[in-house]
């Protein structure tokens, strides 16, 4: 990644590197490497998919034969097609925020997105009251969250990162800080609500894969399916824009056009990923960390893909697992939170700058 | 050194150089800001559900919980406001305090480990366990600043809170695998409600701590300045750099073990002050103590009218105030540059 042209810098003889057969413009260093890494992203897949199965059909308390068989899986895959969506979302909008802000620590998570989807949620129960609530589901209200999400973060984007004083790390801050706000607003209504009324909520803010509400896989699933594929498509430009500011500029492209596209596409994803499963803060950064090491190469064409199985196969690998052979469930998500914040000290401490 | 230290008004001092004249305490505005603070207390002494002058044990009241609610209230305002101070001069960056380093959540992580330890452990115990997790995670924290190269000073609030979702996250591995989430949540929200005496009393330790930081002010300034400039006027930095953190946590742990988690205050105040005053410690800090003083007990008296005749944790006024108050000072600082 960004330390690559140092290395070739440190191979001496710069003159004759620059013409030597080995040196190309590919994306990797050498067959070696690229054969690796298609090998490592096949398998990864097949593993992914293998837990998938186990998943679906392993421990079913049914046998094959009985005619309920189906329905369980069926209720399995519910949970199933969530994690899937989780991992494309967390996973390609992780890398892909992580280039346009040129840094490699940072999630897209910080920008307070749960905060919000709660504070909508809490003040539609404040304001307007339990049955309006109660009517406020379906894929209307879900679409409603989703832009309302995104128009914020549009604005913070096109407030704080143009103009003069465009900053992305004031930003990045900014968000923060309005995340631990809304949280406290939010917070502050729920104390007001009667407990009636704060159980509804409760329960409707208790996002997880296994409550995913398969009512939302209509919106979801296309949104997802075109914000993804259009970052995919911008891979190329995402290999631009993750060197920087005035380098991108000086390659031809309008650098602050197209953090804002990526942004607006990053928040869609996280958006979508907040309102079905709740709030991850580490899963993404646990992934695209995973992902840069399994992939040695700056092009998004094959650092995305990477981490997509990474990020389906550490959701699959951890549920099947935690269910199946520890038996401790209702802990998943705080376990792959716990392991992406040791990963993410251990990242910044070996790394050395921030 | 302690020795010479304590005649903080005898001028000829070495380790401690001549005050400026001009910057005289007791400014006109300084005044009336003390008389407003004083009178923002009273108003904390009379505000509250149970009627005091009509009820026969009224006054019996007053004194059980009214005058240890504003004390704290006071104690505590000044403790954190002082400690984002010293925090923001070690670290030489304005977007520090306690809520934006972990330091809190480090607290609350010593917190459940004593809990976890001891099955019901006194005020104490439970005091000893925050300050030693806030000390830990600060310097670790203040460690990692010094070991990593910093690209931008905004990065460190970031970082800083991303350290404290790690530690509040394994907090709360902590409490659902032993099924203590519920001291978690009552803990994460600080409020004033359950002080009265006999349960309040530690906060007075931060006498101390203000009396200690006044006499270090001047050398704390100093180390303000970098480990280079610091070490070739003569202070020791290492060693003042520990005591600050020590004296910072010392701070917060009682507040954590006492009262909870309040988010902000230690940014907001010396913010405000450094904004009108420059960066002077030991002329800034009555400013700070007493803004601090006064900005929580505001708060406070909020939160206690705000839904009359019951009230919301102070931490939640204060989360959603200081938030807007952070942007703002986050904004004007992009004026400015």
């Amino acid at each position: 990644m960004s330390d690559y042209p140092l290395e070739h810098k440190g191979q001496g003889d710069f003159g004759a590197g620059l013409h030597s057969p080995g040196r190309s413009a590919r994306a990797f260093r050498s067959k070696r490497e690229e054969r690796r890494y298609w090998i490592l992203l096949i398998s990864l897949f097949l593993l992914a998919a293998l837990a998938a199965f186990g998943l679906l059909v392993y421990n079913n308390p049914v046998p094959v034969d009985s005619p309920s068989f189906i329905p369980v899986v069926r209720r399995r895959m519910v949970a199933l097609v969530a994690m899937l969506i989780a991992a494309v979302c967390q996973s390609l909008s992780t890398v892909a925020f992580q280039s346009v802000t040129n840094n490699k620590i940072i999630t897209p998570s910080l920008l307070g997105f749960e905060a919000l989807y709660s504070t909508i949620h809490t003040s539609t129960m404040f304001f307007l009251g339990l049955t309006s609530f109660l009517s406020f589901t379906g894929v209307g209200s879900f679409l409603f969250q989703v832009a309302a999400m995104v128009v914020m973060c549009l604005v913070l984007y096109g407030w704080l990162l143009s103009g003069r004083y465009g900053n992305l790390q004031l930003m990045l801050l900014v968000g923060v800080i309005m995340g631990t706000g809304l949280r406290s607003v939010s917070a502050f209504m729920r104390r007001l609500l009667a407990p009636s009324e704060f159980d509804v909520l409760q329960a409707r803010l208790f996002g997880s894969v296994n409550n995913a509400d398969s009512a939302y896989f209509v919106v979801a699933i296309p949104l997802v399916v075109l914000a993804g594929a259009l970052l995919l498509l911008y891979s190329k430009r995402l290999n631009v824009l993750s060197l920087g500011r005035s380098s991108s500029t000086a390659l031809g492209v309008n650098h602050q056009f197209g953090v804002i596209y990526t942004l607006i596409l990053v928040s869609v994803l996280m958006s979508v990923s907040t309102a079905l499963v709740g709030p991850l803060t580490f899963f993404g950064f646990l992934v695209a960390t995973m992902a840069y090491q399994a992939a040695p190469t700056y092009d998004h064409r094959y650092i995305l893909p990477m981490a997509l199985a990474i990020g389906f196969l550490v959701l699959t690998g951890a549920y099947f697992f935690m269910y199946h052979v520890f038996n401790a469930q209702g802990v998943v998500s705080v376990i792959i939170e716990m392991f992406g914040g040791i990963v993410f000290l251990i990242v910044i401490l070996k790394k050395g700058a921030l | 050194m302690p020795k010479k230290a304590t005649h903080q008004h005898a001028e000829a001092e070495i380790s401690q150089p001549q005050r400026h004249p001009h910057r005289k305490v007791w400014t006109k505005p300084f005044t009336l800001t003390v008389l407003a603070v004083i009178a923002l207390g009273l108003m904390s002494l009379f505000t509250g559900a149970y009627d005091i002058q009509n009820q026969p044990d009224g006054w019996a009241m007053f004194f059980i919980t009214r005058i240890p609610r504003t004390a704290s209230l006071m104690l505590t305002g000044a403790a954190m406001a002082m400690a984002g101070l010293v925090m923001q001069l070690i670290t030489q960056n304005r977007l520090v305090e306690p809520t934006t380093t972990g330091t809190i959540e480090w607290a609350g992580l010593g917190l459940i480990f004593v809990y976890l330890i001891f099955p019901a452990p006194s005020l104490m115990l439970r005091m000893a366990g925050a300050i030693l997790f806030s000390f830990v995670g600060t310097m670790l924290f203040f460690l990692l600043l010094r070991r990593v190269k910093l690209r931008s000073s905004l990065i460190v609030p970031i970082i800083g809170m991303m350290m404290g979702a790690v530690v509040s996250a394994t907090s709360t591995f902590i409490g659902l695998v032993f099924q203590m989430t519920q001291n978690i949540e009552t803990w994460f929200v600080g409020s004033f409600a359950s002080v009265q005496i006999g349960r309040y009393e530690f906060l007075w330790f931060i006498v101390f701590i203000t009396f200690m930081i006044f006499i270090y002010a001047d050398r704390l300034t100093l180390a303000g300045l970098g480990e280079d400039v610091a070490t070739s006027l003569g202070v020791n930095y290492n060693r003042i750099v520990l005591l600050g953190t020590g004296l910072i946590s010392f701070a917060v742990g009682i507040v954590a073990a006492v009262i909870g988690n309040l988010p902000f205050l230690g940014l907001i105040v010396p913010n405000i002050v450094s904004m009108y005053r420059g960066d002077e410690l030991r002329s800034n800090l009555p400013w700070v103590c007493l803004l601090g003083m006064g900005t929580l007990t505001a708060c406070d008296i909020i939160s206690r009218t705000i839904i009359m005749p019951f009230e919301v944790p102070v931490s939640l006024i204060l989360g959603t105030g200081g938030a807007v108050v952070f942007v703002v000072v986050l904004l004007r600082r992009r004026r400015q540059r």
